[in-house]
């Protein structure tokens, strides 16, 4: 079942010789990386057929590795490697992996998991869903476009992106540190307060009926909806 | 993240059907330009941006090549919400290019981020927060009529009919569309005088938000026959209008300014500032009042500064340190009370960071706080504890800040050489009329 046209990406500092070893022995071509740069350079000319990316070394170029393949093709399949006590990692990134891989890992698991990842690859692509609906509100995710009670919402991009993220997360309270890792990324530096700064924006846009959509949860941070408590 | 943030634009622009793209930026002197484009364009404007003729904007022009580009911000990509229904407009601010992609000099923008730019690679973000004063007056039926207040309302007044109540709602309304969320808004002290206080963001977005302030105000209040007005002293013998600056600087999640353990509440870093402030007021007192008209503003009686001082809350001094709400550590920050609302937003908080930031580095000694009615003390005893004047016309602005490396410096030559071109040049003009006050006092009797 091995596709022998396209490879794998191995992104890591240095691949481990059980990594490359579980590859070899499961007949797949892959080449190892250390960045981006070189992922496009090494990047066949049908595109990966899938990535793994060891994010026990530097998470944050790992995670940004991994976003930036998905925005080039969604339907690149992705596993991460990751240390035990990292598990929290992979929270609210779903969108960044298709599987992962817990390390030190057992050599058949890892064959396993890599041929399941592949198989799923040439199978259908998972159909995403494009449109996140909450009450009165409705964001289609293909279009950008966002309505409350069918009136339309004019978002600048960074409200669109975090309205999108805590519409997709309802009930669930978010600390400030934690949207602006998710949802602004590693490389914004404005700090915690351009989330309260865009929070109260977009509360004013939700207008005053809606505008309690986003609950201040006190020295907390931001909740979306009701609570899943029911308070 | 580029690439993300321009589908964003181009799918919006395609959904909403909008008609045409406004490319905003800013002269020199802090007028909105702006030229428009049809959406078919605008993918091409996002990817190199467009090139136009720049020798016609105030500031922008140069001897060897007059073109340059504007390449729209898509971060700040909105739907002009007083765009006619079915024909829907956007607007997006523009940085300003050579034609090799280097940021041009004469771009306030770029001197902006520049400066925001420098502070962020010390791991610091500045906040600004302003308070907004403008008038309302009827429509003038010529030009240079004096001016007709629509009200004779006082501070916090609630009149029955009152007319500009409604305008400053509708006002709010638009400008939250906007994304610029309001704080407080109310009746000033003067006659048909307003104010309208921003909620603090990052120095760059609110620069682009006080452009913004003041084109949605004019608009709302032109669609209901009415002039809105920045002038900094349109009426004699009432207060003029400010725009007195909040300000802060975060390091993360923390507010750089604060330490609980100083009776102010101030952290070492947030007085150093205030020294760079204090010690360069003067120097960039041109920038921060550029009108013939704004020294008539910084008179002593009505409110506004006229002395290089600091405070906790004495109103009369160029720096208020404001009590933070429920002492809350997030909300310490230092008030600079001398801008006016004619300014340019971009340069006047470019030289307000640089001027502070200069501070912090060299570590300056804040003096102490002067706590006393400045007004009611003669020269001397001013002079005794070390106390200055602002720059008294701008004339001797123009004067100090010609001498001032570090407004030189934080413009750069090319805005720094134009700025005191123009300026000498309206001084000159000034200069030469005769005005009401002079026929009055000397006709008759000399």
């Amino acid at each position: 079942m091995t596709d022998q046209r396209r490879s794998i990406a191995v992104f890591s500092a240095s691949v481990t010789p059980d990594v490359a070893r579980g590859l070899d022995l499961a007949g797949y071509s892959w080449k190892g990386i250390g960045s981006a740069d070189e992922a496009a350079e090494h990047e066949p000319a049908e595109g990966w057929s899938g990535a793994i990316i060891d994010c026990t070394e530097s998470t944050e170029s790992a995670w940004a590795f991994a976003r930036s393949l998905r925005k080039d093709d969604t339907s690149v399949s992705i596993m991460v490697l990751i240390g035990g006590a990292q598990i929290a990692e992979l929270e609210l990134r779903d969108e960044l992996f298709d599987d992962f891989c817990l390390t030190p890992f057992h050599p058949a698991e890892f064959e396993t998991r890599v041929r399941h990842l592949m198989w799923s690859n040439n199978g259908t692509v998972e159909a995403r869903t494009d449109v996140v609906e909450y009450g009165e509100l409705l964001l289609n995710l293909e279009t950008y476009q966002a309505t409350i009670a069918k009136r339309p919402l004019d978002l600048t991009y960074m409200e669109y992106e975090l309205l999108k993220f805590l519409a997709q997360n309802p009930g669930k309270v978010f600390t400030r540190e934690i949207l602006l890792s998710r949802v602004w990324g590693y490389e914004y530096y404005g700090g915690a307060r351009t989330v309260d700064v865009h929070v109260r924006r977009l509360r004013a846009k939700l207008g005053e009926e809606h505008a309690n959509l986003i609950a201040t949860v006190r020295s907390v941070g931001y909740r979306f909806g009701q609570s899943r408590w029911g308070s | 993240m580029l690439d993300q943030h321009r589908d964003y634009v181009l799918r919006t622009v395609e959904e909403r059907g909008v008609r045409l793209v406004r490319l905003w930026f800013t002269d020199v002197l802090g007028n909105l330009k702006s030229f428009a484009i049809s959406p078919a364009e605008l993918e091409n404007a996002l990817e190199d941006g467009m090139t136009f003729d720049g020798s016609s904007i105030d500031g922008f022009s140069r001897i060897q090549e007059s073109d340059v580009l504007a390449v729209p911000d898509p971060d700040t990509f909105e739907l002009i919400p007083w765009s006619e229904p079915g024909a829907a407009e956007a607007r997006v601010f523009c940085d300003i290019q050579n034609l090799d992609g280097t940021p041009f000099q004469g771009d306030p923008r770029q001197v902006l981020r520049r400066h925001v730019q420098a502070a962020h690679d010390q791991g610091l973000t500045f906040y600004i927060a302003p308070d907004i004063e403008f008038f309302y007056f009827e429509q003038p039926s010529e030009p240079g009529q004096r001016p007709v207040p629509l009200d004779h309302g006082s501070y916090f007044d609630l009149t029955t009919s009152d007319a500009a109540g409604d305008l400053r709602k509708e006002t709010i309304r638009k400008l939250e569309q906007m994304s610029i969320p309001v704080e407080y808004s109310f009746h000033e002290d003067s006659p048909s005088q307003q104010e309208i206080d921003l909620r603090h963001t990052d120095a760059l977005t609110m620069a682009d938000s006080v452009m913004t302030f003041r084109l949605v105000v004019k608009e709302v209040a032109a669609s209901q026959g009415v002039h809105a007005t920045f002038m900094p002293k349109p009426l004699e013998g009432v207060q003029g209008s400010g725009m007195h600056v909040h300000m802060s600087l975060f390091r993360g999640d923390e507010n750089a300014f604060h330490d609980g353990d100083d009776p102010h509440q101030l952290s070492a870093l947030a007085k150093s500032f205030m020294a760079g402030l204090i010690v360069h007021a003067a120097e960039i007192t041109a920038i921060t009042n550029q009108t013939v008209n704004s020294y008539k503003r910084l008179v002593p009686g009505f409110e506004a500064p006229v002395h290089i001082s600091w405070a906790r809350n004495n109103r009369s001094g160029l720096i208020r340190v404001p009590i933070a709400k429920n002492a809350n550590p997030l909300a310490t920050r230092i008030e600079y009370r001398s801008p006016d609302p004619g300014c340019n937003p971009y340069l006047a908080f470019s030289l307000l960071l640089a001027a502070g930031m200069r501070g912090i580095e060299q570590g300056y000694e804040l003096p102490d706080e002067a706590d006393a009615n400045l007004f009611e003390m003669d020269d001397s005893a001013l002079a005794k504890l070390g106390i200055n004047q602002l720059p008294q016309s701008l004339s001797d602005a123009l004067h100090t800040m010609e001498n001032s490396e570090l407004v030189h410096d934080a413009l750069g030559d090319h805005i720094f050489e134009w700025f005191l071109r123009n300026k000498r040049r309206e001084w000159r003009d000034y200069k030469t009329h005769v005005s009401q006050f002079e026929l009055e006092r000397y006709l008759g009797g000399l």
